[in-house]
Order: C-alpha cells, then sequence, then structure tokens
C-alpha cells in the first residue's frame, strides 16, 4: 500500500488564541514495502506527521493518499475507519495503553474490535505472543506484572494483531536498556521481511535509520526538507547539520580516519560492521604498500 | 578536600502489593558521592535504577539502612530542607508538571523555595534559554512534544540552582544534539558551580564522561570504578544486558576479522590514535 503526502499541512488548535501550526507543505512517498524511517530534532513535527498516516489527524490543507484512500480536511469519519485496519501504529511508550487484566485479552482487543471472531482473535493473540519472544505462559498474566520490555512486546503485539499492512513506530525503543533496544528493533526487521510489511520508523537514532531503513525523510520545523537513501542522506553530513541534525557514529569516525590517512574509503560505513570492514581492508592495502 | 554530598548505607528496599511484600528491589546498597562528582548510574530496565533515585529523594524511605544527604540522614523532619538544595528530573516528565505554561511551571518551584519574584523572572529566563526553550514560555507543557518536555523538566531543576541534581534518564527523549546541549550545559554548571550530578542512563556515550559510573544490576550494586575500569569489564556488562561505547565495538570488531590491534579503545580518539600508530603511520 503506497502511501503519498501532497502539501500536507496541520495546526493543533485551529481558530483558537493557542492556534500551533506543526506541519507545513509536506511532501513525501513511502512505497509498499519500503522500510523509511523519519528523523528530525525534537519538536520538528514528526509525531504529528504519523498521526496522518492512519487517519488520527486529518490534514488542515494538502492531501495524504493511503493505499485508494485519499484523505483531506474534508474527509469523513467513518472513511477513516478502514485506513486504520491498514496501519498500524505503535505509538511513544506504547504500554502506558494496556488495560486489559491479561494479556491474551489486551492482545484480542484490536482484532475483535475490527469483528474479528473471537475465537480467531484468541488464536492469532498466541501466534503473536510466540512470534515475539515472549513465554508462553504470559498469555494469562497480567500486563503490569510483566518487565518494562516485555509489556513493550505486549502494547506491540496488540497493534500486530489486526494484522496491519503498514507499521508505523513511533521511538518504539525509548526508555528500553541497550539489550531491549536491539531486540525490539531486530524483531521490527525480522517482521518487516517476514510479514512483507510496509515500515515507517520515527527514531531519534541515527545508528537505527542507518542500519535498518532503506529510505529516508528529514523533518525540520514541520516542513519535509530532504528525502533519498541512508547513503545519499548520510553523506550529506553539510545539509543534515543545517538542520541540527548528526550522521551515525561509524560516519563520524570514518571522516576522521580519512582525514589521518588522507584519502577516503570507498563506501560509505552505515553500521560499524561496515566500518570494521572498510578499516581492515584499508589497512592491508596499506600493508601491501608498503610491503 | 574531598566532602560528602550522598551516601548509601546499606540500603534495602521491598515494595509492598496486595500478595504481600515482593522480591527486594534495593539489596543492601553502599556507596558515597562526594560534591563536584558526576556519578553515572547503569543497569538493565528493572535492575532498581528509579527507586534508588526515589530513595535519594524521599520519596521512599529504606526497610533497612541509610541514606543520607548534605551529612544528615534523610528523614521525614529534614526532607523539605534537604529538598530544596536538590534539582531533581524524573523519567516521565508527565507527572512532574503543574503549571499551565511553561514559564509557571519553572516559577512554581522556585516560588516553593521562596525565591524573591524579581530574582525568580531572570532565573526563568536564564534556564529555559540553556535548554534553548525560550520560544516557549507561554506553551502549555501538556502540548509540547516528548523532548520538549523534558527540556522544561530539566530547566526547572536547573532555574533551583541545586548543589546536587538528579536526573532518572532526563534525555532518553532527545535527539543526539539535544542530548548533547543538555550534558555541556551540566558540565558547565558542574565546573562553574561545583554542582554535583547523579545522573540514571542508557546512554554508554554519556557514562564515558562521568567522573564514576555505578553498575546496578537486580537491585544489587555490581561494581563501581571510573568508566575505564567499568569497561575494562566489557564482557560482564554485555552479559547483563548492557552495552559497549562505539570505539570499543568497532575495536572488538577490529580483533576478530583478525586486525592488530594495541591497547584497548575506549574513546574515538584513542582507537584512530591505535590505527594510526599499528596501521598507517609507515
Ligand atoms: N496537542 C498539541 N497541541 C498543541 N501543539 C502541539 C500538540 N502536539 C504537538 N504540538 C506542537 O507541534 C510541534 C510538533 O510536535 P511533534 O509532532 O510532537 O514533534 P516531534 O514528534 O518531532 O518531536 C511542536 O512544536 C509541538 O509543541
Ligand atoms: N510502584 C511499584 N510497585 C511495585 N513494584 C515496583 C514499583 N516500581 C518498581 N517496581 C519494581 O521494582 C524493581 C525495580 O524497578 P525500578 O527501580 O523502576 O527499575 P529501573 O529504574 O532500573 O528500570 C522492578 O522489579 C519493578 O518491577
Ligand atoms: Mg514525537
Ligand atoms: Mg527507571
Amino acid at each position: 500500500m503506497d502511501i503519498s503526502l501532497q502539501q500536507v499541512g496541520y495546526s493543533y488548535g485551529r481558530n483558537t488564541p493557542f492556534e500551533k501550526r506543526a506541519l507545513q507543505g509536506v511532501d513525501g512517498t513511502i512505497k509498499t514495502g519500503s522500510y523509511t524511517a523519519i528523523i528530525g530534532h525534537t519538536g520538528s513535527g514528526k509525531s504529528t506527521l504519523l498521526m496522518h498516516l492512519n487517519g488520527l489527524l486529518k490534514p488542515s490543507e494538502g492531501i495524504v493518499q493511503i493505499g485508494d484512500t485519499q484523505i483531506t480536511a474534508g474527509t469523513k469519519a467513518k472513511e477513516l475507519k478502514a485506513v486504520r485496519r491498514h496501519v498500524g501504529i505503535v505509538f511513544q511508550f506504547p504500554e502506558h495503553q494496556l488495560f486489559e487484566e491479561t494479556v491474551e485479552k489486551d492482545i484480542m482487543f484490536g482484532p475483535m474490535n475490527f469483528g474479528v471472531s473471537k475465537e480467531e482473535s484468541r488464536k492469532r493473540a498466541h501466534e503473536l505472543i510466540e512470534l515475539l519472544g515472549l513465554p508462553p505462559d504470559t498469555a494469562q498474566k497480567s500486563p503490569f506484572d510483566l518487565s518494562g520490555g516485555q509489556m513493550r512486546r505486549v502494547a506491540i503485539a496488540g497493534v500486530l494483531a489486526f494484522k496491519p499492512s503498514v507499521l508505523v513506530l513511533d521511538e518504539p525503543t525509548a526508555g528500553l536498556d541497550p539489550r531491549g533496544r536491539k531486540e525490539i528493533m531486530e524483531l521490527f526487521s525480522r517482521l518487516h521481511a517476514e510479514e512483507n510489511l510496509t515500515t515507517v520508523l520515527v527514531t531519534h537514532s541515527m545508528e537505527d535509520a542507518a542500519r535498518y531503513a532503506d529510505n529516508i525523510i528529514v523533518m525540520h520545523n514541520g516542513h519535509s526538507v530532504m528525502a533519498g537513501t541512508p547513503q545519499n542522506i548520510f553523506g550529506d553530513e553539510e545539509t543534515l547539520a543545517s538542520f541540527g541534525l548528526g550522521v551515525p557514529r561509524s560516519v563520524k569516525l570514518q571522516r576522521v580516519v580519512e582525514k589521518m590517512i588522507g584519502r577516503p574509503l570507498p563506501v560509505l560505513a552505515l553500521t560499524e560492521e561496515d566500518l570494521a570492514t572498510a578499516l581492515a581492508r584499508a589497512a592491508s592495502e596499506e600493508g601491501d604498500a608498503n610491503a | 578536600m574531598m566532602k560528602e554530598v550522598l551516601s548509601m548505607d546499606h540500603v534495602s528496599f521491598s515494595y509492598q502489593s496486595e500478595e504481600g511484600v515482593t522480591e527486594k528491589a534495593i539489596d543492601d546498597i553502599s556507596f558515597a558521592v562526594q560534591q563536584g562528582e558526576w556519578i553515572a548510574i547503569v543497569g538493565h530496565n528493572g535492575s532498581g535504577k528509579s527507586t534508588l533515585a526515589k530513595l535519594m529523594i524521599g520519596l521512599l524511605f529504606p526497610d533497612e539502612g541509610e541514606v543520607n544527604v548534605f551529612i544528615q540522614k534523610l528523614s521525614e523532619a529534614n526532607l523539605w530542607a534537604i529538598r530544596s538544595r536538590m534539582g531533581f528530573v524524573f523519567q516521565n516528565p508527565d507527572n512532574q508538571f503543574v503549571g499551565s505554561t511553561v514559564q509557571d511551571d519553572v516559577a512554581f518551584a522556585l516560588e516553593n523555595n521562596g525565591v524573591p519574584f524579581t530574582d525568580m523572572v531572570t532565573r526563568v529566563h536564564e534556564s529555559l534559554a540553556q535548554v534553548n526553550m525560550s520560544n516557549f514560555h507561554d506553551h502549555e507543557p501538556h502540548h509540547l512534544s516528548g523532548g520538549q518536555k523534558q527540556r522544561v523538566a530539566i530547566a526547572g531543576a536547573l532555574a533551583l540552582k541545586p548543589e546536587l541534581l538528579l536526573m532518572d534518564e532526563a534525555t532518553s527523549m532527545l535527539d543526539p544534539q539535544g542530548r548533547d546541549e543538555v550534558i555541556r550545559v551540566v558540565e558547565e554548571l558542574k565546573t562553574k558551580t561545583g554542582l554535583t550530578v547523579i545522573s540514571i542512563t542508557h546512554d554508554l556515550e554519556e557514562a564515558l564522561l562521568a567522573d564514576r559510573i555505578v553498575v546496578m544490576n537486580k537491585g544489587k550494586l555490581l561494581t563501581t570504578g571510573t568508566p575505564t575500569q567499568i569497561f575494562a569489564r566489557g564482557d560482564e556488562l554485555e552479559a547483563i544486558g548492557l552495552d559497549l561505547p562505539f570505539a570499543m565495538k568497532v575495536s572488538r570488531l577490529l580483533r576478530e576479522s583478525g586486525m592488530e590491534l594495541f591497547g584497548e579503545h575506549m574513546t574515538e580518539e584513542e582507537l584512530v590514535n591505535g590505527l594510526w600508530t599499528s596501521h598507517f603511520s609507515k
């Protein structure tokens, strides 16, 4: 399901003294099957933009096209329900929205709300508990008796339960410890591939954007200011810096090394593994040259 | 002369639940913090870091042991006097806002501490400027984005001109630049005013900047030491769910690929120097 944004604008508290413009003239394309990262300074409009991707907010101006559905300021609430079924959002700190007595019931809530039978919903809940690497006896536990990382997995399962084809993630690893972060990011990467998802990730981690995404959109003061592959975006350090953003640590270190050895490394090192490979190669070439 | 600002002396704490007392969230912890130190507390989710923070400001009291702040045993009686000399930023700033605008919110704590009005205005402006939120004086705190809320919460703590600043994952929702800015502001205050900082964080690069690191694991203090001492035990850290600083990860990958490298490389500078001497300076 392709998503496109055409000159999308949004203001909070329209026609009140507190009106606050959050988006202006935002353009962008998210292709079916792509993994898109949205990066930008705090307050640049990332979360507001995400809420447009499943009709939680309607644009004040412009068009949000999700598959065959066009959403504009005038779109009726009824038409948005279908969109919500296809686009699942995992909000910041999703575990704050858990509320049922058991994990199973919490995961079943979404699909049942969309008219899936109780039996089928329960079956999905159990499949998801397994898929997300939670112990099987989690099903009958209270979500509030779980650890932070486990609670977050349950909340994510609740979104996956109605089988969205687009998965939208708003800083999904905030507050998790390093191991928890890595596990959750690897999980999304696996789901993206195995379930043929279109994934949209808002992140402050340039390292995660570089490692996992194939498409990046940069937001600044409510505008979309850059779009392209990680290679393109992180290869343009100067423009990024003008939006208050940096490059991944691997690229930073690559630049320092390039300065030291007086020549560029052949590819942009998007991950520490890329960097280690490039460094090992450069060192062995150096050895050959001196041999 | 070293001057103690805070100490934990064999502190244990358990939360009460409906089914009775649960496992110890804090289990026999002792350590001391000296004036002007920057302490980073790291540990997996649920290791007891926030509980420790709550014990330090008297939101909770230990079942066993003593918490001493400014060389006084923390108690109901001296709680407010002691708290007025501390600034704290909680994990979730939402629960911390009381004012209806950003500036009211920052002013509120000052008013509570009896800061005169004329002084208050200057301090509110200064502290909001320090975290780059000057344009948001009249905004409602609840309508800010997550990272903006964290900045306001930090401004509120700084405005108090505390002797001890306690931060519980205070920069977790900030972009990398924002995080660097906050760290720079706090470092500057530390140098200029001798501020003591206790910062709970998952950011290993931030922990690398601390004078000392306290590692928590399952309610216990696993170890404490300088960043060099702590990260020398990399495998142990990984085993309890923590990470290594970036330069160390690259350094390890290089060794795994069979490259010869001398010494340990905790920072990027050390790694670059190591590479140069071992491979490129010929
Ligand atoms: N409910 C709201 N009411 C008023 N303004 C808001 C609201 N939510 C966000 N904003 C403002 O809109 C802008 C964009 O916010 P947001 O989309 O949350 O940014 P990001 O996710 O990039 O940090 C910010 O300036 C923020 O203060
Ligand atoms: N209010 C509470 N009631 C009961 N148990 C709690 C409460 N707060 C924390 N805990 C438990 O205490 C332990 C330590 O939690 P916490 O101090 O929040 O850890 P951290 O901040 O390191 O993630 C965890 O097992 C957690 O589940
Ligand atoms: Mg946001
Ligand atoms: Mg905590």
